[in-house]
């Protein structure tokens, strides 16, 4: 038998027709359909017994509650919770996309050492080992006050715990986070003698005028402020928007009045000086509860005409003396001030001048008004007992010389370590600890703060995430986030009721973290003697346990505790200044520096454009940093591929000969940045803006490396009267790149 | 150089030498049965390899095989319980099905070890002490995009567990989970029969499976939202 060509062939059909007979070629069909749907990439969703868990979101001090959907253990959704007297079942696009910043790859996964510009990996043993020996070294040699804290808040268990530490190590060192709260604060201190935070009842006002203040671009409690935005619009209530470029809250305002930048104050003076030389004020408040009115009014009768104030501001004079009318002649007017976020405290007399503004409508602690929140009083833990050495470190004056001579007001100038700490030669504080924090990133003139954090010798970050900030510490002792342990938040945003959040574990801990809290507990304990025996607790959760006491089955059943509703009017407000009523001004307030327009930092003739940052709900700048899901929605009006837009009047780009999308050089007094040209009828000619919360070099790879930090452009102005950072901008040129 | 004349000539020489080939061994028809038997048998080789392969050979290479992480005896524990399937494959309280059962289910009875067996020995140190979830290997797992609902057919329809699972509850031991190379499936999905072919109705789970039963009982072949189409009865 020869195998020949036609065998083959009929070997080959014989092969054909066995094939076609067999499962084989049917079979294969559907597996590879099927193969082509499962690609290893195509996410699959979790199986497994579905649940709830209502928590508290402490993403920004906004104060949402959360209800957070699980699939077994792990976290699959975050959504708003129903009920909750902040959000109601509300929550923003970073609420949202919080379960990225439980799994995504910015985490700090175990406690960390920085070896020669590395972080590696230590035990927690090693790490408390340290910082805690250096600790007993600087009490040793009697230098305790060279060790200091900036946190996020100065409220709650966990910022207490850590004042309370550094209180009994005998340092005064305590750092807050500055906002507009801080210019509030001093001003409700100052023209009510109360020490409370200012709380907005935007609910129940019809008539709101906003000094920049980006009600609808995550200023105060957002997703609250949403809310009420929407029921003005439904009960015919006017948001009226000032400010020099057409904010997303300006956009939805009932009108937007542009005004030449950093001028906010002179016009809240003005409109005050129309409302009095009107006689359109609330003629009972102001006679009953009032005092210092008379010299008041005259310094404004004198300096703040609207034909003035429309040359400062570049707001017509017919303009300013309608806003007036308006404001005065509505039923609940509530004006409010805090540029952007309200990250900035600002310039604390025009703080006072819109917080006059609300008096002279007799809007004081009624509805629809502005209420001095108290401060919450649940932390009432016994005066620790002081050795000598923490006695006489307490005695030491403040690195920022905040509460001395010069600023005898303020409490905390973290606007003023940076200056401290890079003009010395020997950096005055050895230690530092950084809680909730990213300075490093998020405040003015940032670059100083990233050369300061390199001069202190010990800096210890208790990030979550590998920001800006914890990349320089050398060490990260890493908590657990919102979603992984219990922790009270007392909120303080401008909402208008006392409100306390706990945040529960919604999942166990994902990595190898221990709470801020037990930390301090730890490093208490580790040092003995008094500094000890000031924690008596077993653990935080302990400590936070017994200090809630009867709130704590309220916070845990509910996930909140609010005061009181704002009375319909019923209780008059309480005013603790000496003349027991509402001071328009007083000797202490004409002692401070008068009011003036802060300036930007430059020279017009080198720099001939004003460079003002602005916020949007879509871009966070804060301790937070975009997750991805919320970078994703960034429009390529704002940052295209990853250079940052730069918005630029049509008229001012054309004297520049500047086409839209074309590349270009940004340059302040402080830095350069590469920027991207965006056309934009809706901002001042001779103002160009960038949006804060990009240019991160740090966090993950989904956010780093997109744009230009507008900190490292902006320097740091300090306001005259209280030393707060009052930076609103800088000047600026713009070329051709 | 040739010509066309002698091109002409080469070839008509061959044809006659060819003739003269055939014409002398004068056994013509013979030999051409002979190339026709082979062709038959090579087309019957052919043919019988491939349905070889096709039915034999392809099967055993498409389908893996893995041993379950932990021997298990259904018969056993459905002797110990008191509600059948659902003491431990249960509704949970908003009607979702929990499947394969939780380590936390197991140790109310396995907290220490039963018995003398190894494989109980292995249980209890191995997962049980150390917390750690079984990965079971479920042999009726359909894959993430269809949109299954225990409660429609369990408790709404009134099926029972065998219709589909079959007689899973009596085993003693697990049988081996073989699962599709390329596909990834459980085998379970398109039956153990190659050829699809089903005996029973827990014999395989394909889609047409599911058809044919709501086609047969004529329910839900639409859409439960928009009453259009079929499609996203199960897909979603």
């Amino acid at each position: 038998m020869k195998i020949d060509r036609r065998s083959f062939l009929s070997f080959l059909i014989g092969g054909a027709a066995g094939t076609a007979l067999s499962p084989l070629p049917w079979k294969l069909t559907d597996d590879i359909s099927i193969w082509t749907q499962m690609w290893p990439w195509v996410p699959i969703p979790e199986k497994g017994e579905v649940s709830t868990v209502n928590s508290a979101c402490t993403l920004c001090p906004g104060g949402c509650g959360i209800s957070v959907r699980k699939v077994d253990d792990r976290v699959v959704k975050i959504e708003g919770l129903a009920g909750h007297p902040i959000n109601n079942g509300g929550l923003c696009t970073l609420g949202l996309a919080g379960a990225q910043l439980l799994y995504g790859p910015q985490r700090v996964k175990a406690p960390m050492k920085n070896v020669g510009g590395r972080l590696v990996e230590i035990s927690w043993e090693e790490a408390l080992g340290e910082i805690s020996a250096r600790l007993k070294e600087l009490r040793e040699r009697g230098q305790p006050h060279r060790v200091a804290c900036i946190a996020g808040t100065d409220r709650g268990t966990v910022p207490e715990l850590l004042n309370r530490f550094l209180t009994v190590y005998g340092s005064p060192q305590f750092f807050r986070v500055p906002s507009i709260q801080d210019t509030y604060e001093l001003a409700l201190y100052l023209m009510q003698g109360v020490r409370a935070s200012a709380g907005f009842d935007f609910e129940n006002a019809d008539y709101v005028l906003s000094f920049g203040s980006g009600l609808l671009d995550g200023w105060g409690t957002p997703v609250n402020i949403f809310q009420a935005h929407s029921r003005w619009c439904e009960r015919s209530g006017k948001l009226v928007q000032i400010e020099p470029r057409q904010s997303r809250t300006a956009a939805k305002a009932d009108s937007w009045i542009p005004i030449n930048p950093g001028t906010e104050g002179v016009l809240a003076l003005s409109l005050a000086g129309v409302i009095v030389k009107e006689s359109l004020y609330n003629a009972d408040f102001v006679n009953a509860q009032s005092s210092g009115f008379d010299s008041w009014q005259q310094v404004l009768l004198e300096n703040y005409d609207t034909e003035s104030a429309a040359k400062i501001t570049g707001v017509d004079p017919s303009t300013i003396a309608k806003l007036a009318r308006d404001f005065a002649g509505a039923r609940k007017p509530l004006a409010v001030c805090g540029r952007g976020k309200g990250q900035s405290p600002g310039s604390l007399k025009e703080v006072m001048a819109v917080h006059a503004l609300n008096a002279l409508v007799g809007g004081i602690d009624r509805q629809g008004g502005v209420r001095a929140v108290p401060e919450p009083d649940y932390i009432d833990w016994p005066e620790p007992e002081m050795d000598a050495v923490a006695a006489a470190g307490m005695q030491q004056e403040r690195v920022d010389q905040a509460g001395g001579s010069q600023y005898p007001h303020a409490r905390y100038l973290l606007n003023r370590l940076p200056e401290a700490v890079n003009s010395s030669a020997d950096s005055p504080l050895q230690v530092l600890f950084v809680s909730d924090a990213n300075p490093c990133y998020s405040l003015p003139n940032s670059k100083a703060f990233s050369d300061a954090f390199k001069k202190i010798p010990m800096v210890v970050s208790f990030s979550s995430y590998l920001g800006e900030t914890a990349e320089l510490a050398d060490f990260i002792l890493p908590s657990p986030i919102y979603l992984e342990q219990y922790e009270d938040r007392p909120i303080a945003a401008g909402y208008p009721l006392p409100i306390v959040n706990l945040t529960r574990p919604v999942v166990k801990p994902l990595f190898n973290t221990r709470s801020v809290g037990d930390v301090v507990i730890e490093l208490a304990r580790s040092l003995g003697g008094t500094v000890a025996a000031a924690f008596p607790w077993e653990d935080y959760q302990t400590c936070l346990k017994e200090t809630l006491g009867d709130k704590w089955i309220v916070l845990n059943e509910k996930g909140y505790w609010a005061g009181d509703k704002l009375g319909s009017g019923g209780q008059p407000a309480t005013f603790e200044t000496k003349s027991s009523r509402f001071e328009f001004t007083n000797a202490e307030i004409d002692a401070m520096a008068r009011f003036a327009p802060v300036e930007p930092e430059g020279d017009i003739a080198a720099f001939p454009l004003v460079l003002v940052p602005y916020d949007t709900m879509r871009l966070w700048n804060g301790y937070i940093g975009d997750p991805p899901f919320v970078i994703k929605i960034v429009p390529d009006t704002v940052l295209k591929n990853n250079d940052v837009l730069i918005e630029i009047n049509p008229a001012t780009a054309s004297e520049l000969g500047l086409q839209d999308g074309q590349a270009a050089n940004l340059t302040t007094p402080r830095g350069t940045a590469r920027v991207r040209v965006h056309l934009f009828e809706g901002i001042m000619p001779g103002v160009v803006a960038l949006p804060a919360g990009l240019g991160h070099t740090a966090h993950s790879k989904f956010l780093a490396g997109k744009g230009a930090n507008v900190n490292a452009l902006i320097g740091s102005v300090e306001d005259a009267a209280t030393g707060y950072e009052a930076v609103w901008g800088i000047r600026a040129k713009l070329d051709k790149a | 150089m040739s010509t066309a004349d002698d091109l002409d000539r080469t070839e008509s020489e061959n044809a006659a030498g060819k003739v003269a080939e055939t014409a002398s061994s004068g056994s013509g028809n013979k030999k051409q049965d002979g190339s026709s038997a082979s062709i038959t048998l090579f087309f019957i080789v052919g043919f019988v390899a491939s349905l070889v392969v096709g039915w034999v050979v392809f099967p055993k290479l498409l389908y893996s095989q893995k041993e379950q992480p932990v021997v298990f005896n259904h018969e056993k524990h459905n002797e110990l319980v008191d509600a059948g399937c659902e003491s431990c494959h249960f509704f949970r309280e908003d009607g979702s099905y929990s499947g394969v059962p939780k380590l936390a289910q197991c140790i109310d009875c396995h907290e220490e070890v039963q018995g003398d067996s190894e494989a109980e020995e292995y249980f209890v140190t191995e997962f049980v002490q150390k917390g750690r979830e079984v990965p079971w290997l479920v042999y009726s797992r359909q894959p993430p995009c269809v949109f299954f609902s225990h409660a429609a057919h369990v408790k709404k329809a009134g099926m029972d567990c065998v219709s589909c699972h079959g007689h899973i509850g009596e085993s003693e031991e697990l049988r081996p989970y073989e699962y599709n190379r390329i596909s990834r499936y459980s085998r379970d999905i398109w039956g153990h029969n190659i050829s699809g072919i089903k005996r029973n109705s827990w014999d395989r789970m394909k889609m047409d499976d599911c058809s044919e039963c709501h086609v047969e009982e004529n329910v839900n072949q639409g859409s439960v939202q928009t009453h259009k189409g079929g499609c996203f009865v199960c897909h979603h």
